[in-house]
């Protein structure tokens, strides 16, 4: 196959296959299918082993994915903090840790599901499809922080410029091509993922509380008034 | 004053026999389904015992309820607001499955399909959840009866503060007492379930009262399973949903009795209407434990005064509500004679379920061939009987003698006078004596024997008009959802996509 036309479909159809999905797919779910909106937690299930699998992935990956969204979003900010090395040292090796420590998580996960059969009894194809890419995600990620250091500059210099290219609807490749297939591989499972995303107990993460710490403790519903 | 009104009940403990009947109408109606097997929105635990889930009360365990802090504030004692957001992926304080029991069934097919052997196929237990095989060590009654027992009287939340004598008093060999305690939802005024749901799922009917999940909203953060101190909320493994009593309210607005209520043998339970201003309830749920039984009281409205009646017209409480308030079995054992009590009220969420504490057997004694009352009168002293007052009122009085005392002393009034009425071998003045001392009058002790021992279907449950047709109409389109079975919502619930 023409190369090219393999990178315009990996880096330029994928991606937009993918948002496309997302997008249409969660909103549609949310008002067509609201009650499968739930984290479907395991806890009542298996509660011996299940904070020191669930807790050290969550904060991990809530750690990394404000790091990628701070580089998409506002990548000066961490270009600026990168311009001394030490702090460049610093963010590094925190992403690094935090990398590990959604790694270690995900593990746990995924052993605490395979071996309590309580909980194989609640766990979908899909379930099983999603842990394989997580984990294959954040193993390339924490290899890449391993092999291509300072990826919080080139990503920020990079491939945020690559991914603006794709929401403003101009795809601009030509960054994305010259990275090492490591990278590449990360950015089309993480297309894939988002793709994916509607389709699995993820959603949960569109639903977290918000509205919870600001309203009143007791909640009342009176006929005729919608909620 | 903001009047609302709020779907009430009473259990007589006196009646009850511990048949379970209601249990099992409960389980029959909502439960009997997979995620549910394990639930029993209606259970039935003898006390003393450790109850289900095992030792819920013990809330140095489970964290339920609410307390005071420094600053005199009521907090979520699990997850408020400042520590959910830390413990959103795991709940410290979550009971989980082997704290209820696992739900079995049996493996019949083997009974069929079992090789040809020299022995006879066994139908093992096994898991309804996953279908290995257990040994099956405990159930949701596993207490049942065992009033005594080294392993579940002995181990009852509610025995802290008696004396040895008194524990002993409780489980020795041929004195050993227990009673029935049915547990349904609350229903509470400030329940704690509602309040630390970070999805906002859980909600009070502002018309009745009744708390619901909204099972579309609940994102099974599991924050209500730990909170509610009664442990009446549940958790659904298989939706990853929490479910509880929903007091049967499709029943309720069809005018009939929740299940539960129905099928009553021993016809322990009342439901009525209760009117109560909603805005002292802050004010209340901070006070002193030894205050917070006559201060819930206090909250609840005499529904002939004619200043309740026109406020609670303001807030829109229909005519029909208000008469049916007006006739509330639930208000006359609550409020007019006090004798019915709420279970747990330190735990601070003002529940609207009322017991009337049980009257229990005399102290008795075998010296030798006969049996001699411990007591040289007809009916015992309350403060001899056999539970003692102490054990009551850790479960009834927040600790505390006062009300779970009144509460008795009027009932045994009750009995003198309705023997010194009917049998005539106790003379006029010491049933009239026994009255005063308790605080009661011939025609009330008239009004409770009726309403105890002769109360019909209609006498026990005074259910108001619940205008769920309004709700409907405002709503929704009507033509829109003619097909749909009326409530809930189409195609059955199923975990995730």
């Amino acid at each position: 196959m023409d190369k090219s036309f393999f990178d315009q479909f990996l880096f330029v159809i994928l991606p937009y296959l993918s948002l496309f999905t997302f997008f249409l797919m969660t909103v549609y779910r949310y008002r067509a299918q609201s009650f499968s909106y739930s984290s479907l937690s395991s806890q009542f299930l298996e509660n011996e082993h299940h904070f020191w699998a669930v807790v050290p992935f969550h904060y991990g990956v809530l750690v990394i994915t404000v790091g990628h969204l701070v580089a998409i979003f506002i990548p000066r900010s961490i270009l600026l903090w990168n311009s001394h090395p030490l702090r460049l040292y610093i963010l590094e090796i925190s992403a690094l840790a935090f990398g590990l420590l959604t790694l270690i998580g995900l593990v746990g996960i995924v052993i605490r599901r395979a071996t309590t059969t309580r909980i194989r009894k609640v766990t979908s194809p899909t379930d099983w499809i999603l842990f394989a890419m997580l984990l294959a995600l954040v193993v390339s990620g924490v290899a890449m922080a391993l092999l291509h250091p300072w990826g919080s500059s080139w990503f920020a210099s990079n491939l945020t410029p690559y991914l603006w290219s794709i929401f403003k609807l101009n795809p601009d490749i030509t960054y994305v091509t010259s990275m090492p297939a490591l990278v590449k591989f990360h950015i089309v499972l993480a297309f894939l993922t988002v793709g994916f995303f509607p389709f699995t107990r993820l959603v949960h993460i569109l639903v977290i509380p918000n509205p919870y710490l600001w309203r009143k403790p007791q909640v009342v519903r009176w006929y005729g008034k919608k909620q | 004053m903001n009047v609302r009104s709020q779907v009430s009940m009473v259990f007589h403990l006196d009646k009850c026999i511990g048949c379970h009947t209601c249990s099992v109408a409960c389980k029959n109606v909502w439960t009997d389904r997979k995620g549910a097997e394990y639930m029993w929105w209606n259970n039935v635990e003898t006390k003393p015992g450790t109850g289900y889930p095992t030792k819920w009360e013990d809330q140095d365990k489970y964290q339920g309820g609410w307390k005071k802090n420094g600053n005199g504030k009521l907090e979520i004692k699990s997850t408020g607001k400042a520590k959910i957001i830390p413990n959103i992926f795991h709940n410290p304080h979550m009971p989980s499955l082997d704290d209820y029991y696992i739900p079995w069934t049996y493996d019949y097919q083997n009974l069929f399909n079992a090789r040809e052997g020299s022995d006879q196929p066994t139908a093992k237990p096994i898991s309804m959840i996953d279908g290995e095989e257990v040994d099956v060590e405990s159930g949701p009654n596993w207490d049942d009866d065992l009033g005594g027992s080294p392993i579940y009287a002995e181990n009852d939340p509610n025995l802290e503060g008696l004396t040895d004598q008194q524990k002993l008093q409780l489980s020795s060999v041929e004195r050993l007492v227990f009673f029935y305690l049915p547990r349904i939802c609350n229903h509470c005024l400030n329940p704690t379930c509602v309040a630390s749901c970070p999805s906002g799922a859980l909600y009070k009917r502002g018309e009745d009262g009744i708390v619901l999940i909204d099972q579309k909203k609940c994102r099974a953060w599991r924050s209500c399973v730990s909170a509610c101190p009664y442990k009446k909320t549940y958790f659904n493994w298989f939706t990853g949903k929490s479910e509880k009593c929903i007091l049967c309210f499709p029943r309720l607005e069809t005018g009939q009795a929740p299940a539960c209520f129905h099928s009553c043998v021993g016809r322990i339970r009342y439901l009525g209407v209760l009117l109560y201003d909603a805005d002292r309830l802050e004010e209340v749920a901070k006070l002193p434990d030894d205050e917070l039984v006559e201060a819930q009281r206090s909250m609840i409205l005499d529904p002939n005064d004619p200043t309740v009646i026109a406020a609670a017209k303001k807030n829109g409480i229909t005519d029909g509500v208000i008469d049916s308030a007006q006739h509330s079995p639930v208000y006359r054992f609550v409020k007019e004679w006090g004798i019915a009590l709420p279970p747990h009220i330190e735990y601070r969420t003002l529940p609207m379920l009322f017991y009337v504490p049980p009257m229990s057997p005399v102290q008795a004694s075998k010296p030798e061939d006969t049996i001699h009352h411990e007591s040289e009168e007809f009916f015992h002293d309350i403060d001899s009987s056999r539970v003692p007052m102490q054990f009551l009122a850790n479960l009834f009085g927040a600790g505390h003698e006062g009300v779970v005392r009144y509460a008795l002393a009027k009932q045994k009034a009750v009995r003198w006078h309705r023997r010194a009425e009917t049998v005539g071998d106790i003379d006029r003045e010491t049933a009239d004596r026994m009255l005063r001392a308790a605080d009661c009058t011939r025609e009330e002790a008239d009004a409770i024997y009726e309403l105890t021992a002769l109360c019909t279907f209609e006498d026990r449950f005074v259910i108001p008009p619940m205008h769920r047709e309004q709700a409907i109409e405002m709503m929704k389109e009507p033509h829109e959802h003619r097909t749909e079975a009326g409530f809930g919502f189409v195609g059955g619930p199923r975990r995730g996509l």
